[in-house]
């Protein structure tokens, strides 16, 4: 029977999550997980407070570090593992400028507008093909180091699974805190705790949210260098498929540049775009969306602010 | 004069005696900033009164004028948005000038040679992230030696994050006239700031200093070798460095941005990330003859050579440059030569001359751009 997946907004400046977790009848303990805010992972009272339920944090970034003091020849294969990873990452965003540039070098020439289109059209395929190929490669790589290294019968890691496993198998719920995407990542997959959420409700927001949809799409209109484009970083756990999760948008994407969000969302096409802000609630159930609250970014640039789940 | 320059009109034309003098001075900051018109004032007796500034492209020395019946000297430049002059202002009595900062100015900016009045043209504003925040966690500053075997013992300061840990990897930063960035660029508040807002990653930053850096910053071999092959291992014994050339930088300023090139030059891939603020890249296009003097010419022979086969040294380059510098022309053609070796170049121009302060404004896009913080990766 389908469990619900919850989507939020961050809940960094007043906490909502409470009122999802009433309205899905969860009162008993959750299963709380804020390994994204890495070294401060433990600094959950407040958080704990607002969910208004009893909760045991996983302590999933400590527990890493356990298993990388304890098992010396995996955590250098998993550093390997990360540096080939960011190589990957840098000639990707190599490659993705390079075709940006291609594209407005293009889109500028004085020719008909209907030629123009067309050519949009050749670099949008583009950017996807870029897009599905790095997302292939980074599968790959977590595909072979899994099967080089079989995670689960490392007896440290196998040690935590057991006792996550009896801490998540009693809990009423999964909740996935926001923080830093790729160390929570990282840290979900070495403990497979979506593996042994199986049949449990799971809500997350920001960071969280964006692990459980099929491809984690890294995004800031205004880093400090000036401008940036977007970039996929790894495939996510696709609990949530075909949603492209955008937490924080009005810290992060320039709302008013119709054009650049209609670039970014015909790149992502099928998939819908979800500018997820504060008090913003996507719940999932299988492949149905059963309510939605969020905004849609369209192939058009528009912001659709009353999106509520039906499409996409 | 320049229409907009309207403050000084006003008290021309109105009546000037020492009363509404005094009354005009102290209602207005000075230099006057209207639109483009700088108004730079002085008020004194003189026989004459001259602006000395270091803008490339104006004449270095410009008479101040006397507003009849007062003791108020004035000269209105147009200076482009966002301007920013560091200046003198040299009052000449008895036939002998002397060079003086701007009393009705409070901005300062000091460098190795003493301070030099500032005028910040309009829309110029100090960048947030140099002052020091309160909140942001100050990283530790030590001084530290090491015996070399290229320069004997040689001292080099040291910067960590306050979140340093030993478990951790840290990419570095190795700064040319690393203590005068501290002193005159406010380095380390500008480290603390950015670590803090997760512009750039937590780091460990050397600072190096030379006894004699005209010489050993002019492209010599012996500078490369005791970055490359004594500091470096050095600091990688001493510290856990990521000792990758993806985390392996060199910066510097004027002659240390042409020692940061040289080295990378000379150890090619070894410094993935280069910073080079108003480098001193001069070069001939025929014969080797140049007009900076002789300090520059092992500068030349240099760039000459890696002009005839330019190469991919490193990764990622960031390369600034004031307009209001004469080395913007070298800089300019620097950028594309070193674009189409394949790295990843970034050029940026600001409307700023040749100091410490340009510089400081500047570190914030090119650290964020070499070593991206985990600001994109985090979504809280």
């Amino acid at each position: 029977m389908p469990t619900p997946v919850v989507l939020l907004g961050p809940q960094h400046v007043s906490i909502d999550a409470h009122l999802v977790l009433r309205d899905l009848g969860i009162t008993g303990r959750i299963a709380l997980i804020t390994a994204g805010w890495q070294e401060r992972e433990d600094d959950d009272a407040a958080l704990i407070a607002g969910l208004g339920v009893p909760a045991v944090n996983l302590r999933l970034h400590a527990r890493a570090e356990e298993v990388f003091a304890a098992d010396a020849p995996l955590r250098e294969a998993y550093k390997e593992r990360q540096e080939l990873l960011r190589h990957l990452q840098t000639f990707y965003r190599v490659r993705l400028d390079h075709t940006d540039a291609a594209a407005h070098a293009i889109s500028v020439r004085h020719v008909e507008p209907e030629l123009l289109a067309q050519e949009w059209q050749v670099s949008v395929e583009l950017f996807r093909q870029l897009d599905r190929d790095h997302l292939e490669r980074c599968r790959a790589i977590h595909t072979s180091f899994e099967t080089r290294w079989q995670l689960g019968t490392r007896p440290v890691v196998a040690r935590h699974r057991r006792e996550l496993g009896e801490l998540v198998s009693g809990a009423a719920a999964v909740v996935i805190a926001g923080g830093h995407v790729a160390s929570l990542l990282n840290r979900l997959k070495l403990f497979d705790i979506i593996g042994l959420a199986a049949g449990k409700p799971v809500l997350a927001w920001s960071a969280g949210a964006m692990v459980l949809t099929d491809r984690i799409v890294l995004f800031h209109d205004f880093p400090p260098y000036g401008s940036d484009l977007a970039q996929v970083l790894d495939a996510g756990f696709g609990l949530v498929s075909d949603l492209v999760v955008l937490p924080d948008p009005r810290r992060r994407i320039r709302i008013d540049d119709h054009a650049a969000i209609a670039r970014f969302t015909q790149r992502m096409a099928p998939s819908t775009c979800l500018a997820l802000d504060h008090g913003a609630v996507v719940i999932i159930e299988g492949s149905r969306i059963l309510r939605g609250a969020a905004e849609k970014l369209t192939t058009t640039g528009q912001v659709d602010t009353n999106w509520a789940g039906v499409g996409p | 004069m320049t229409k907009q320059a309207v403050a000084i009109r006003q008290l021309e034309a109105g009546p000037r005696n020492r009363e509404t003098v005094d009354a005009w001075v102290a209602c207005h900051s000075f230099p006057i900033v209207e639109g483009s018109a700088i108004t730079f004032v002085w008020r004194g007796d003189a026989e004459a009164v001259h602006l000395k500034h270091w803008v490339y492209g104006l004449p270095s020395s410009q008479q101040l004028q006397r507003v009849a019946d007062t003791d108020i000297w004035y000269l209105v430049l147009a200076l482009p948005p966002e301007s920013r002059v560091e200046y003198k202002l040299e009052v000449v009595r008895h036939g002998h000038g002397e060079w003086i900062q701007d009393p009705l100015n409070p901005n300062r900016a000091r460098d190795p040679f003493g301070a030099n009045s500032v005028a910040h043209g309009a829309g110029y504003q100090i960048p947030e992230w140099v002052r020091h925040d309160p909140s942001a966690a100050p990283g530790i500053l030590d001084e530290l030696s090491f015996d070399s075997s290229t320069f004997g013992r040689r001292g080099f300061g040291i910067y960590l994050p306050r979140r340093f840990r030993r478990t951790r990897r840290y990419p570095l930063l190795i700064v040319h006239d690393g203590h005068d960035y501290l002193r005159y660029a406010s380095l380390a508040t500008v480290l603390d700031n950015l670590i803090d807002r997760l512009e750039i990653p937590d780091m460990v930053v050397c600072l190096t200093s030379s006894p004699d850096r005209l010489v050993e910053y002019a492209s010599d071999e012996r500078h490369a070798r005791y970055l490359t092959d004594d500091l470096v291992p050095h600091l990688e014994r001493l510290f856990p460095l990521d000792a990758q050339p993806q985390t392996r930088c060199l910066m510097g300023a004027s002659f240390g941005a042409v020692a940061a090139l040289s080295t990378a030059w000379r150890r090619p891939g070894f410094y993935g990330r280069l910073l080079l603020q108003s480098g001193s890249f001069a070069f001939t296009d025929i014969g080797d003859r140049n007009h900076r003097g002789p300090l520059f010419d092992p500068v030349v022979r240099f760039m000459n050579e890696f002009r005839a086969e330019p190469t991919a040294v490193s990764e990622r380059v960031f390369v600034s440059c004031g307009t209001y510098e004469s080395l913007i022309y070298e800089n300019r053609s620097l950028s594309p030569m070193l674009q189409g070796t394949g790295m990843d170049v970034r050029f940026v121009e600001a409307r700023d001359g040749h100091n410490w302060e340009n510089w400081r404004d500047r570190m914030r896009e090119g650290l964020s751009w070499l070593f991206p913080g985990p600001l994109l990766l985090i979504y809280e």
